[in-house]
């Protein structure tokens, strides 16, 4: 503690306290570990973080919802018209699959968060925790699944406001949430890939973005393919993005069938089941 | 290999590791005692942070072994984890959490629960003067509060090592006092310190020992003491007033002071090692009574970089490398 008295006086403001004042650290005992907690303990505790940022950070709520907002008013009452007879056909035709395009949309956030911790040093510290090394993803997976609920639930509202009635009733939304909530969790991990490897945040949101607008627009989620050349149409039938609407579409209008379900899941299981390994390889190697 | 290293808090021989075609540390040996502080002395570049990071378990060695704290970092990187702390050269922090959020997120994964993980983050900011910003959104901190916070956030559990990577760069001098007066309490509490630098001020104020790094390769390491016996007592600059006269005068001052001399980039100032500031004396006045006119003359401490000509110059041939000032010399 003597080397305290001996320091040159310093300005003393509120962000430049003396260091050494009582308390001061001197007065810290050494503090052995507490039981070593278990892989889910850590992973609630990077969930526990992500909830933290919404209520730091509620802008990003607004980032989230803004765009299907601004999609569904205008698709609905600029072209339901045109393209389904009335706005409130189309909208009845555009809801289900608008909640798909925001789910797949806001799984580039987790990217960009990813791609800012890494940039701010936030991971090397997390990387020399004694920790379970995937918890940081599946912090970030709670997040996201938190996201799309909100998200989700915000379009629905505005949909339900606007004239839009799920057929399938209660049960069929939940239902659709579920599948909505499994198709942000395989989307999610090209996004923790991509911020991974790259650099910067920005980056991370241009390119998910240059993914996501041709396979979200060439798909079934605001026109019904019939109209399109053979070509684009024979994409947009085997685009796992048309799958997921077709499926949310069933469920939510009581529909669907196995087969519907099964093929919109095809994607989100095989992305989780090659990407989640290549993330950890990744996340080791960097 | 851990029987006669146990009192050891980092045991390395050999550690090298290569990025693409540049190899960032070219095999290094360090044995640091439990306790100490030391510091890692060197140029941008010249492998510190690589380093620090393999041997906190971020980045794996392509050769070489090392023990931390008994445990081996690539056999056991999770048992070295739980004995360490990193303080990496950017605040590593969540920057839209408050400082207590931060803290509470460090110690409930550390294990602490509810009330224990709120009483520990309390307990580190109290200490660390935080408290009053501990509400406080990390992003609205200053320079020094980050730092602060940051080491705080490396101390959730008392660590074996603790590391520092330049942990005051970039701070203002009160910021930095600070900063070093944190270390010295932390080492008195018995936490073993590695720390780089770029300043041998920063070493010399801090550490028991000093290993001196440039181009991945470890070029002396001893007590400040030892380095500066070296570098002599400083550095002798002298300027003339007849500039063609620069290269006789160069001559004579490296004959009496048994040194190479340096020209300045411009090349009107000579610069060379004194030994002692009575040999210095004893060189210019050998220089005026040879009839030079000396416009100016000075005694400076040694820099980082003469530190390095100094080292790189005794140093044997089995350290092929270049000090930055060789490299700077015409």
């Amino acid at each position: 503690m003597t080397d305290i008295t001996a320091t040159p006086a310093e300005p003393v403001g509120n962000d430049r306290a003396p260091v050494g004042a009582a308390p001061g650290i001197a007065a810290l005992q050494h503090v052995a570990p507490p039981a070593p907690p278990g892989p889910m303990s850590n992973a609630l505790v990077f969930g526990w973080r992500a909830i933290l940022k919404f209520r730091h950070v509620p802008e990003q709520l607004f980032d989230l919802v803004m765009t299907p907002i601004m999609f569904t008013l205008l698709f609905t009452f600029v072209f339901g018209g045109a393209l389904a007879g009335s706005p409130g056909d189309y909208l009845q035709f555009f809801l289900p699959g608008i909640l798909v395009q925001t789910v797949v949309f806001n799984s580039v956030y987790s990217g960009m968060g990813l791609s800012t911790d890494f940039q701010k040093g936030l991971f090397d510290r997390f990387r020399t925790l004694p920790i379970w090394s995937l918890a940081p993803f599946a912090g970030l997976m709670v997040g996201d699944m938190l996201r799309h609920l909100i998200a989700g639930a915000i379009i629905l509202g505005i949909g339900l406001i606007l004239g839009y009635r799920p057929e399938a009733g209660a049960v069929g939304t939940v239902l659709a949430f579920a599948m909505l909530l499994s198709i942000g969790f395989g989307m999610g991990w090209v996004f923790i890939v991509l911020g991974l490897l790259v650099r910067t945040p920005m980056t991370v949101m241009t390119l998910g973005f240059t993914i996501l607008f041709p396979i979200t627009f060439a798909s079934n989620i605001m026109v019904d393919p019939a109209t399109m050349p053979d070509w684009l149409r024979s994409f947009v039938d085997v685009n796992p993005v048309s799958l997921m609407a077709t499926a949310l579409r069933g469920l939510m209008s009581g529909t669907a069938t196995l087969t519907q379900i099964g093929l919109a899941l095809i994607a989100p299981v095989v992305l989780t089941l090659t990407l989640a390994p290549l993330v950890l390889w990744l996340y080791r190697r960097r | 290999m851990t029987n006669d290293t146990t009192h050891l808090a980092i045991h390395a021989r050999g550690l090298v590791r290569r990025f693409g075609d540049l190899t960032a540390v070219a095999g290094i040996d360090l044995d640091v005692r439990r306790g100490m502080i030391f510091a890692v002395l060197g140029p941008n570049g010249a492998g510190k942070t690589t380093l620090l990071r393999m041997l906190a378990t971020l980045t794996a060695p392509d050769a070489g072994t090392a023990t931390v704290m008994g445990h081996d970092i690539t056999a056991a990187p999770q048992k070295v984890r739980a004995s360490i702390a990193m303080t990496g050269q950017f605040a590593s922090l969540d920057e839209d959490l408050t400082g207590r959020d931060n803290m509470m997120m460090l110690a409930r994964l550390w294990g602490f629960r509810g009330s224990a993980a709120r009483a520990r983050a309390d307990q580190l900011l109290a200490a660390f003067e935080l408290s009053a910003a501990a509400r406080k959104q990390v992003k609205n901190y200053s320079g020094g509060m980050r730092r602060r916070l940051d080491i705080a956030a490396s101390l959730i559990v008392t660590p074996g090592v603790l590391f520092l990577d330049e942990p005051t760069t970039g701070l203002d001098p009160s910021a930095r006092q600070g900063v070093w007066q944190l270390i010295r309490q932390l080492a008195d509490s018995g936490v073993t310190i590695l720390l780089t630098t770029q300043y041998l001020e920063e070493a010399d104020q801090l550490a028991e020992r000093i290993a001196v790094i440039d181009h991945g390769r470890k070029i002396a390491e001893g007590t400040s003491r030892e380095l500066k016996a070296a570098t002599g007592s400083g550095v002798l600059h002298v300027s003339l007033v007849d500039q063609t006269q620069l290269d006789a005068a160069a001559d004579l001052l490296a004959n009496r002071l048994g040194a190479v001399v340096q020209r300045s980039p411009e090349g009107a100032e000579l610069s060379i090692l004194a030994g002692t500031a009575a040999d210095a004396n004893a060189a210019l006045t050998a220089l005026i009574a040879d009839g030079f006119t000396v416009a100016d003359f000075r005694m400076g401490a040694p820099s980082l970089d003469e530190v390095f000509f100094a080292l790189t110059g005794k140093a044997d041939t089995s350290t092929p490398m270049q000090s930055p000032l060789e490299k700077a010399a015409p």
